[in-house]
């Protein structure tokens, strides 16, 4: 339930006059101190807790026997919310009692309803195998980097899904996503709900100072409208945003490697002119779409990895190395080399692409 | 409240919502020494204490008017969003750019002026799908994608950016609100909520985040009584979907398909149903949302109610239509709401 208490407005027991300790975007710490008063500190961390509670309280977590690492390697020791049952959930949903947060996240149909319906896409049609998932941090900022690719972005899907029911925690990635996401109808309030955010300095420092996960995909469209025949090799990292951001705020980056979204719709031509007449960056054709219509829109069965590397800490570079353009190149550089490398190293290990 | 000595407040635009409400919560301040209002048509309620002046700040005489109440503290709560109410978009855009020109022209030539504030409004930033999802006042909005009120509120900034430049004495405080609802006032925002069933957009549901009118006047309070500068967002706390909204307050929706929605949003209009200018309709689209951190921290802005607080007030006092809890507002509030009630049954005849 510890994602729920970052949510500023609170849609249960509520009066229509809130009282003046919950008037407050960042809500306060959860802790309760030595003397058995509530901290009063702003709570920074993604399960609601001060900067001083959240290590006091991840340092209990790890020596909590159920905190070891399961056979799997995925760890669930958050209480994760009791589902609500049909019968609540929509009760809920008609009378529009439930909380959003300022970003448009709405966790209540997004635990109901939209992963649930990831799930089976998941577990049995793409086997999703996740390495590394403990090198997230259990709370703090951190910008997760990943490749970009398939045409249709469910790789930021896909990571999403694996941090939010993988991870020891359950954090939520927020990626974050380019103009053309919030224009478009129906996709664009989805890509809210569930959590995604605007890319741009605002919204990210924003996150940062929150202390949440943020996901980037620099190579932008770059990544995901590359042919079949680019499979596999990263494009330009965008102009190294994320890396002045990072260097700005010192948080750790964290290099991720997805492979399995090359095939999933795999583009052998791209219809530039289809592409202008509709507006959009690119406009795919795969062995099946158009040709076999709606249809075409299923993703091939793929088998996909989803590696997380280590983090690379931020906070002892120059003072002014953001300032720097070649310093920042630099950087992005290296994270793009980490990624391209484990990227070949879990291709090998991975074996048929579909079977 | 950090003030140092009495206060000599004119409030333009003191005949509309927020001034007249300003002036009537300022008219006991013992920090207050002399109240000046100025606009077109008289107050519809007394104020105690108050100095009408009948004036249009769009004529140089405002700069006798300034000089003769020998006011030190100005507010400008003049620049409106409702073209119908203002006569048309062309007198729109008079009274509010060349209207905040002239004031100020005339602000800068009073030597007793001390504080300025400036009720702007969130629509500066615009309503494009890429902007921040939660937009601090640094945010530079492109001027250039601007419609509408939005461009009104930008060209009158950067009037006050241009007087407080000349007149560094002047202490500046610039508010952004968000959309203003609540009981008793009627924008084009409220109109658009009390319609019997709510049209929208099909595939589009933005979030909304709304202003109480009681913390919209609160917050220009504390504008003129603190002395902070700078530019402030001024909005409630959180966020709800337009889909949400309409399920709170209980009414159907109607989806429709965005040209179709365009053309209803015209018809609204023609037939005098609501006032939802076009430069707005892409609020209902893609919504705007400010951070008001600055604010709070600044300012002391303590919104007392949330959005969904906002919503549940305006649907309890609207759909009712009386006053269900006679303590819950004061009585001067009742009255400006019979106010309001006879001229909108007026307006029906």
């Amino acid at each position: 339930m510890g994602e729920a208490e970052i949510i500023p407005i609170e849609g249960r027991d509520r009066r229509s006059v809130k009282p003046q300790a919950e008037t407050r975007a960042i809500p306060r710490c959860r802790a309760v101190t030595k003397e058995g008063k509530p901290c009063k500190k702003d709570a920074v961390s993604a399960d609601g807790y001060c900067s001083v509670h959240a290590k006091t309280q991840s340092n209990e977590r790890s020596q909590h026997p159920s905190a070891r690492s399961s056979s799997r390697g995925i760890v669930r020791d958050r209480q994760q919310p009791d589902p609500l049952g049909i019968e609540e959930f929509l009760r809920r949903r008609i009378s529009g009692d439930y909380p959003v947060d300022d970003f448009g996240y709405d966790e209540q149909l997004s635990r109901e309803v939209l992963m649930p319906l990831v799930k089976p896409l998941y577990e049995t049609y793409f086997r999703v195998r996740t390495l590394g998932i403990d090198r997230i941090p259990a709370t703090g900022a951190a910008l997760l980097i990943c490749n970009h690719s398939g045409t249709i972005p469910l790789d930021a899907v896909m990571v999403q899904y694996a941090v939010a029911t993988e991870h020891a925690q359950r954090r939520l990635v927020r990626n974050v996503g380019a103009d053309l996401v919030w224009r478009m109808p129906l996709i664009g309030p989805l890509a809210r709900k569930s959590g995604n955010v605007v890319a741009c300095d605002e919204d990210a420092y924003e996150l940062i100072r929150r202390g949440e996960l943020i996901g980037v995909f620099p190579e932008g469209y770059k990544g995901v409208g590359k042919g079949w025949s680019e499979r596999y090799k990263l494009q330009r990292f965008g102009r190294g945003g994320y890396v002045e951001l990072a260097l700005r705020t010192k948080t750790p980056i964290i290099p991720v490697a997805i492979v399995g979204a090359e095939e999933a719709y795999p583009m052998i031509f791209n219809a530039k002119l289809l592409a202008k007449v509709f507006g959009f960056p690119y406009f795919p054709i795969t062995p099946t779409f158009p040709a076999l219509g709606p249809l075409g829109l299923l993703p091939l069965r793929s088998r996909w990895v989803i590696e997380f590397g280590e983090p690379i800490p931020m906070d002892d570079h120059p003072e002014d190395a953001a300032e720097d353009p070649m310093y920042v190149f630099d950087q992005s550089d290296r994270v793009r080399d980490t990624i391209q490398q484990m990227l070949y190293a879990n291709l090998n290990k991975r074996g048929g692409a579909f079977f | 409240m950090a003030t140092e000595n009495k206060r000599r407040i004119l409030i333009t635009g003191v005949s509309r919502f927020l001034g007249l409400r300003l002036a009537k919560r300022l008219e006991n301040d013992p920090n207050v020494e002399a109240l000046v209002g100025v606009d077109l048509e008289e107050p519809p309620i007394p104020i105690k204490g108050l100095e009408f002046v009948r004036a249009d700040i769009r004529n140089p005489m405002i700069a006798r008017v300034l000089e003769a109440t020998k006011v030190d503290t100005l507010v400008h709560t003049n620049i409106g969003s409702s073209p119908a109410v203002l006569g048309g978009r062309s007198q729109m855009k008079e009274n509010n750019v060349i209207g905040t020109m002239q004031l100020l022209a005339a602000a800068q030539r009073a030597d007793r002026m001390r504080n300025v504030v400036v009720k702007s409004s969130a629509a500066i930033y615009g309503h494009r799908p890429g902007e921040p999802s939660v937009i601090p006042e640094d945010y530079a909005s492109r001027e250039a994608d601007l419609v509408g009120y939005g461009k009104d509120c930008a060209e009158a900034e950067q009037y006050v950016r241009d007087f407080g430049r000349r007149r560094e004495d002047v202490r500046l405080t610039i508010l952004r609100t968000q959309n203003v609802v609540g009981p008793t006032v009627r924008t084009s925002m409220t109109n658009y909520l009390s319609l019997p069933v709510i049209p929208m957009a099909l595939g589009f549901d933005p979030r909304l985040q709304l202003l109480h009118e009681e913390d919209a006047v609160e917050a220009l309070c504390l504008a003129v009584m603190k002395d902070v500068s700078g530019i402030f967002n001024i909005s409630s706390e959180g966020v709800v979907y337009l889909s949400q909204a309409v399920r709170l307050l209980g009414k159907p929706p109607a989806p429709l398909l965005l040209p179709a929605a365009q053309t209803t949003a015209g018809l609204l209009r023609r037939f005098g149903l609501i006032d939802f200018p076009t430069d707005q309709l892409a609020l209902i689209l893609f919504g705007r949302v400010v951070s008001i951190e600055r604010a709070r921290a600044k300012l002391g802005f303590e919104p007392k109610y949330d959005t969904l607080g906002v919503l549940r007030d305006f649907k309890e006092f609207r759909l009712e239509d009386q006053i269900s809890e006679p303590d819950a507002h004061p009585t001067w509030e009742r009255e400006l709401f019979e106010y309001l009630k006879q001229r909108a049954d007026r307006e029906k005849v």
